[in-house]
This record gives structure tokens, sequence and C-alpha cells, in this order.
């Protein structure tokens, strides 16, 4: 009996629109278009027509995007975080600190929140960087929920109550699009640096950073470089956060903000950017319908996690990518 | 004042050293990650107190049952998840940590939070050792601590079993070779720490309730151990324990106890800037790595 | 110490738990030279090599190169001095095209020093250094997966990467392992035209017949010692080599 297997080939379409090819016909335009027209149209466009709650629930889902877009960039380089909840709680709490404080606008603590958190984490998570990627997760681990509990010990910055009556945005709209504009302008910003050379020396030193040590390259500025644009967008998303919700305070670095870019990575294809995005417009808005479930959301975060790992590595969205640019077919085994 | 502290002290240092022991071995020692270390410890309380109450088994035999049951999940762990991704630690470090957020959360769902959730002490009562009254159970925790850490030296070094763990840890591809079956010596080193998790959660508990967040602060000092004395070495662990276990007595009876949190964020924070991989690891550093 | 020397390295220690990996060795290189490192196998010499390069920190002993002492320099500050290596186990990255993976020490400080700044399109310099290593121009096969290529194929890979960060010095550990009479040959006057571009070679090798053709000089390391240094004729006659390798007359 012949042996079949299976054969993956590109799809003519794709192979026609690599390239400036993709200007030769329409056709290929819109095929190249398409999926990057979806998540672009899909927010700025859908997102005003919702009702209130579902905004609401939508700017939530957007926070998490970015902290998985930012996981992801870290991911690329080798570097797995487990506690993207301490870039969210520096933000958080700097932006808060300087509104309460000093009484700055949202206009300026956002920006400097997002600088600032990100050379503070840099900081931080500098020593580690020279050692296996496990002290890295170790670390990242330990670090929040360690805040968490100083705070609580030591009651600076407002202690187990936080800092409340902070300022918001002027309006719902205002905030929904700031977020918007900065997840996608993460999204396709991070995809172009790992499109290009830049990213290939990041790739090639999360797949064999001797070899590119060898190279000639400092491969610890680059992993410091990482560092500092995943933490500062993680700071960011705290910082918008903390201007949502009009406060600053412990919850900041909950453990929910640590596993959720995890497991919307792993659920939607780490190394791709949009798969993070798309695993996080899956669960919390899903998490969020089965709210009546309480601490069940955790346990469906950590569930999704493991499946995903085990079953379904690649993720959700290489599945689809992989699905639209080839097809597959049952091939003979040659003798 | 100085003679209580220094002996809370060594209880408090020995507490620190058996929760880190069991994720030591696992991780330092045979190279297998397991976070989900914490709920496997949290898993034993409360598998122990259903036994105990809600089923009336006598204790001794609950507790057994317990170790027992702690030791299948190790296993189940390994062969459900880790040999998936085997090789690939920081996925199982996601996997494993993802399946402990599942047990802990599972159990708060499931409403095992509250006073009522207590393990019994195995002696009532206390004796005063020069003027300062410990009470039995905590001797016996640092009894067990001692123990413990004896029989994991000379388990490490001189048995069989124990140098196949570090064999796979070292260099899987020669442990292979030399009939070492890897996966065999995974599983067992995860139920050997989960085992050791088991009787760390027996003997700790006692002193307050099991909850959840005990998990969770479980990991936590866990690998604070682990990262200030260094994966890998018993010795590092011993005498990280010591030094953060005496600095956070110390810290509670001169100053305030709620500074204490602060001792094991300094103390992280000076290793991580003298000596990255942990004050007695054998890491070398990335370059090293050929 | 003759300071003309391009790299010295003098009683160099290196010891694994308890093994001498390298014991007090020392040797010059001499501008412009091809020297190579021969021994059985375990004798120490890829552990020299890690050494000079940085990849292990000798426990004792001092390496100079143009008169730096670089002795536990961090690779890559070493590397942009005008050190090449390539590594015995070749590990490119399989997925990316053979082209590609030229393309990373292109980014290195010292070639966009030596290339003034303004590098032009890294694509082409990558094409052209592979078809100096024998890549055919007219085939496709630069724009292969490297997890697509044979060992020839990406033992010249790895050469060309070295050769991509121009260096004064490359060191070659067992490039003509795992190839065959032919494809040595083939790679052979590569190596020659590097000389003549004035570049010094270090080659540690086992293939003798083949190094010892081109080799100005040979020296022999066996148990992390030096036992010989001097011309490969000499080194050959050596009754001390003649039993490293092939155990002495009794039993």
């Amino acid at each position: 009996m012949m042996k079949k297997r299976k054969e993956r080939i590109d799809r003519g379409i794709k192979a026609r629109s690599e390239d400036i090819f993709a200007l030769s016909s329409l056709r290929e335009m819109i095929y190249l278009l398409i999926p990057r027209a979806i998540p672009v149209l899909g927010l700025l466009v859908v997102s005003p027509f919702l009702s209130a709650y579902w905004q609401e629930v939508f700017i939530s889902t957007a926070i998490y995007a970015l902290l998985a877009i930012s996981w992801d960039l870290l991911a690329s380089c080798g570097l797995v975080s487990l506690g993207q909840s301490l870039f969210y709680g520096i933000g958080s709490y700097i932006a808060g600190a300087l509104n309460y404080y000093l009484g700055w606008s949202p206009l300026f603590t956002i920006p400097v929140a997002t600088i600032g958190g990100g050379v503070l984490c840099t900081i931080f998570l500098l020593p580690v960087l020279r050692l296996r990627g496990i002290y890295f997760a170790m670390v990242t681990l330990v670090l929040p929920l360690m805040f968490l509990r100083l705070v609580e010990a030591t009651r600076i910055l407002g202690g187990t109550e936080g800092l409340t009556g902070l300022d918001s945005f002027p309006t719902q709209l205002t905030a929904l699009y700031v977020i918007q504009l900065a997840l996608l302008a993460a999204l396709f910003g991070f995809r172009r640096i790992m499109g290009s050379d830049y990213g290939l020396i990041i790739m090639g030193i999360n797949d064999n950073d001797r070899s590119v040590m060898n190279a000639g390259i400092n491969i610890f500025w680059y992993k410091t470089q990482v560092l500092f644009l995943a933490s500062a967008v993680g700071s960011f998303a705290g910082a918008f956060g903390t201007h949502m919700d009009m406060f600053a305070g412990m919850p900041g670095f909950a453990l929910d903000y640590s596993i959720m870019p995890v497991a919307a990575a792993v659920v939607g294809g780490m190394g791709t950017f949009a798969g993070p995005m798309v695993g996080s417009f899956i669960l919390v808005p899903l998490s969020e319908i089965l709210r009546a479930l309480g601490a069940l959301r955790i346990v469906f975060y950590g569930l999704f996690l493991v499946v995903f790992i085990v079953a379904l590595p690649e993720g959700l969205f290489h599945y689809i990518q992989r699905k639209y640019h080839q097809f597959e077919r049952w091939v003979e085994v040659e003798k | 004042m100085l003679f209580g502290t220094l002996v809370y002290g060594f209880i408090n240092s020995s507490i620190l050293a058996l929760l880190a022991m069991g994720f030591n071995l696992t991780f330092g020692i045979s190279g297998v990650a397991n976070f989900a270390y914490g709920a496997i410890y949290i898993f034993a309380g409360f598998l122990t107190w259903i036994f105990l109450n809600s089923i009336g088994i006598n204790y001794f035999l609950s507790v057994g049952i317990s170790i027992l049951c702690s030791m299948i999940v190790g296993i189940l762990v390994y062969q459900v998840i880790i040999i998936r991704v085997r090789g690939l630690i920081l996925s199982e470090v996601m996997a494993t940590f993802g399946l402990g957020l599942v047990i802990m959360e599972l159990f708060r769902y499931f409403d095992f939070v509250g006073f009522r959730y207590t393990l019994p002490v195995f002696i009532d009562g206390s004796i005063s050792i020069g003027g300062v009254y410990v009470d039995y159970q905590r001797l016996f925790i640092a009894l067990i601590a001692v123990g413990m850490t004896l029989f994991l030296y000379f388990f490490t070094h001189h048995t069989k079993i124990g140098l196949s763990f570090r064999a796979i840890a070292q260099e899987e591809r020669t442990a292979l070779t030399l009939g070492i079956n890897s996966d065999f010596y995974g599983a067992l080193s995860l139920a050997f720490g989960s085992a050791l998790a088991a009787v760390a959660a027996i003997v700790i508990l006692p002193l307050g309730t099991i909850a959840v967040e005990g998990g969770y602060e479980v990991l936590i000092n866990a690998l604070a151990v682990c990262i200030v004395g260094g994966l890998g070495s018993t010795v590092g662990i011993l005498i990280a324990s010591v030094l953060i276990g005496y600095a956070q007595t110390f810290t509670a009876n001169y100053l305030e106890p709620h500074w204490m949190i602060l001792v094991s964020l300094i103390a992280i924070a000076v290793v991580l800037i003298v000596k990255p991989s942990g004050l007695f690891s054998h890491q070398k550093e990335l370059e090293e790595r050929i | 110490m003759n300071s003309s020397h391009m790299l010295q390295v003098e009683n160099l220690s290196k010891y694994f738990g308890g093994v001498k990996a390298v014991n007090s060795v020392s040797f010059d290189l001499a501008e412009g030279e091809l020297l190579g490192i021969i021994g059985p196998n375990g004798s120490g010499k890829t552990t020299v090599v890690n050494c000079i390069t940085g990849f292990v920190k000798p426990d004792s002993g001092k390496i100079l190169y143009l008169n730096q002492n670089i002795t536990r320099w961090a690779p890559y500050k070493i590397i942009n001095l005008g050190i090449a290596r390539t590594f015995q186990m070749v590990r490119p990255f399989y997925q990316l095209p053979a082209f590609k993976n030229i393309i990373i020490p292109l980014y290195s400080p010292r070639v966009k020093r030596l290339a003034g700044g303004k590098y032009g399109d890294r694509d082409a310099v990558a094409l052209d250094l592979l078809e100096e290593v024998g890549f055919e121009r007219d085939s496709f096969v630069s724009y292969k997966v490297a997890s697509a290529l044979p060992q020839g194929y990406l033992k010249r890979l790895e050469l060309a990467k070295g050769i991509a960060l121009r260096p004064d010095l490359l060191i070659l550990d067992e490039l003509f392992s795992g190839l065959s009479l032919a494809e040595v040959a083939s790679i052979v006057p590569i190596i020659e035209k590097l000389r003549f571009q004035g570049k010094t070679i270090l080659m540690i090798e086992h293939r003798l017949k083949e190094l010892f053709r081109i080799a100005d000089r040979v020296i022999v390391l066996n148990f992390g010692e030096k036992i010989a240094d001097g011309l490969p004729k000499e080194v050959l006659d050596s009754e001390e080599v003649k039993k490293a390798y092939l155990g002495s007359e009794e039993g």
C-alpha cells in the first residue's frame, strides 16, 4: 500500500504577491491588505459603536493586548517574562504618583511613566540578562509579588488603599482611540522591527546566542534594548490603566497581569505579535462573559495555557496564517 | 530577647530551607522545572484535611496517603505535561506554572477558604529552651529540616538514583548513553520533589491555616531562596535560608514585622548586583556555555 | 618576548573541575603565518582557542593580541579587534537561507567601522561573500535554507561567517572534519587566497596530510601540554609526537 504524507505548498497568490509584484494586480494587493486591514478597521471602526459596557471591556482587552505584545517581544529574544505585572505596576504607580502628588495631567504622566517605567524596569532586570532564561523567568515572577507585599507592608504610595481620585481622560472616546492607536502602533511597529535585520539579530540571539556573540555583536546590549522597549510598552499600559480606573494601587502588581499575556501569547501564537493580540481578544472578553464564575477566571487562563502549550504549541495565529498562505495535499511517498 | 531571636531565627530558616529543598531537587538538581510546587504544597495540605475531617481516617494514614498522592501528581505532571515539552525549559516553566494556578484557584473556587482549614500539630505544648518557650511543632520542623538536608545530601551524592538525577541535569545525552532513562528519572525527581513539598506542608501548615495564598507564598519563598543561594546548590540553599531566615526574624523582633518582606527583596537585589546566578551557584555566565 | 608577534599566548592554563584541560601552554603567532594546532582528541586544542576568543576564561596565563592584553575580555570585544573563529560543530541558523546567515556578522561594530559607516546592500555583500567561499553564483544554493545544505556547504558557510568580519586573524577549528578529499581540495585554495590577502591563520586540525601541505609551522598538544613546536616535517619526526598519537611500542 502506498504511504502518503501531507505536503504544504505556498498558494499561488502568495508567491505572486511577494515583494514588488504585489502591485501587479488588485487581487494581489487585496490579498495582502486583508490581514492587515482586519485589525485596523475592526478596532477603529467598530469600537465606537459598542455599548458603554463593551467599550470598557474593549479597552481592558486592549490593555491586556499591549502587555501580551510586550511579552512577545521579550520572548522573541529568548526572555520569557512571568511578570508582565511588574511593568504594569511600575507604570501605574509612576503615573498615579505624578498625578496624585504633583497634579500632572495624563498628557504628561503617561509619557513620563512610559519612559520612566521602561528605564526603571530595565535597571531591575539588567543583572539577569547575562544568565540563562530560567533566571529571567524566576526574577520576573518574584519581583512584582514582592513589590505587592512591600507596598502593603510599608504603606507607601497609598498602601493598601492606593492612590484614588486620579484624573481620567476627557471622554471615553478619547481613551478608546488613544489605546487603540497605541496598540496598533505597537503591533505594526514591533512587526516591522522584527521583520528587519534588527529582528534577525534578535531572533539569532534567541536561536543560538553563542553564534551571534561570535559575530562580534554585543548581545547584552541588544537584549537591554529589547527589554527597554517591552517594559516601556508595559508601563504605558499601566499608566493608561491608571487613568482609566482613576486609581493606582496594589492590584497593579496582580498575578492577572502576568498570567493573561502569557496565556494570550500561547493561545494566539508566539512570535507574531498579532497572535498575542488575537489571544487577548479571545481570552479577555471570554473571561468577562464568564465573570460570574469569579476566581475561575485564573483557572481558565491557566487551563488555556497548559492545554495550548501541550496540544497546539504553535498557537492559533500561526495556524490561521499557515492556512491562509499555504494549502495542503496528500502526496504519495516516493520510494 | 537575643536568644529568643536566635532560636526563632533558626526555626524560620528551617522552614525556608524545607520549602526550597523540594523545589531545588527538581529544578536545580534534575533540571526539570516545576512551578506547580506551591500548588502541590497546598494540595497536600487540603488533601490531608479532607482525609482527616471529611472522611475520618486517622492521622498517620492521612499523611501517608497525601504524600503518596502528591508523588502521583508529580509523576502525572511529568507524564502529561513535561514530557511533551521536555528540554524547552521555558515551556516547562509556563506549563507547570499554569497548572499550579489551575490547582490553587480551583481550591479557592470550591470554597476551601476560611479558618476551619487547619492541620493538627503533632504534639501540643511547648518546651523551654534557655528561658525561651518554643512549641514542639516548631522544634519538629527544625528537626525535620535538618534531617531532610542530611538525607538529601547523602541521597544526591551517594545513591544511584540521586546521582542519576544530577546526571540528567548536567549532561542528558551522556546520561542516556550510560543507560540512565532520562524520562524515568525525570518523573521520579518530580515525584520526590512533590513528596518533599507534601512533607513540608504537613509539618509547617499546622502553624497556621491552609490558605491558597500560602501556595503563592511558598513559591515566592522557594524562588527567593533559590535565587539568593543559587539553583542546584544544596549548600547555597541552606546558607541562603539561614541568611534570609535570620534576617527576617531579627527584623521582626527588633524593627517591625512588616519590614520582613523587605529583607527578602534586599537579599535578592544584593545577589543580583553581586552575583546574579546566586551566591553558591555553579552556573557560569552565558559566555562560558560552550 | 618578541613584540612583532601578532598573538602571544603565555602559560595558559584552564581547569575544568579536576581536569587540567590546558596546562601552561605558550606559543607565538607571527603576522601572516599559518600555524597549525594538532593533537589527539581531548588534548585541549579547542579549549585554547576558546580562551583566546573569550568564550572561556582561563584560570591563569596571559593572551596578548597586537601587544594588547586580551585575557578575560568578552568575546564580542575580542572579535571586534579583528579575530574571527569558526566552530567545530557548525550550527547555522537552520531556518534561514544561507545568505541571511551571513548578515548578522555584517552588523558588528567592526564591519560598520571598516566599511566607513555606510554599507549599502548587505544582502549583496552576503551573496558576494558566499561566492568567495565557493557557493556558485549561478545556482540558487545561496538562497537555500541552511537546513537543506550538505555538510560541505555548511562548513563553507561557517568560513564565510568568519571572513565577513574582515578579521586579521582567522581561527579555524577543524574546518576539514567531515569533508571528503574533493571537498577539502576545493576549500584549500580559499584558505590560500586568504593568506595572499595577508591574513594570519590558526588552524586546529586532525587531517594532518592536508594541514601539513599549507601550514608554515605546527604545534602539538597532548593532555593539555605543548609537546612540540616547529616545522611540519620536524614535528612529524619527533618521537614524542609519534608516541602521543600512536602509543608507545610496548604493549
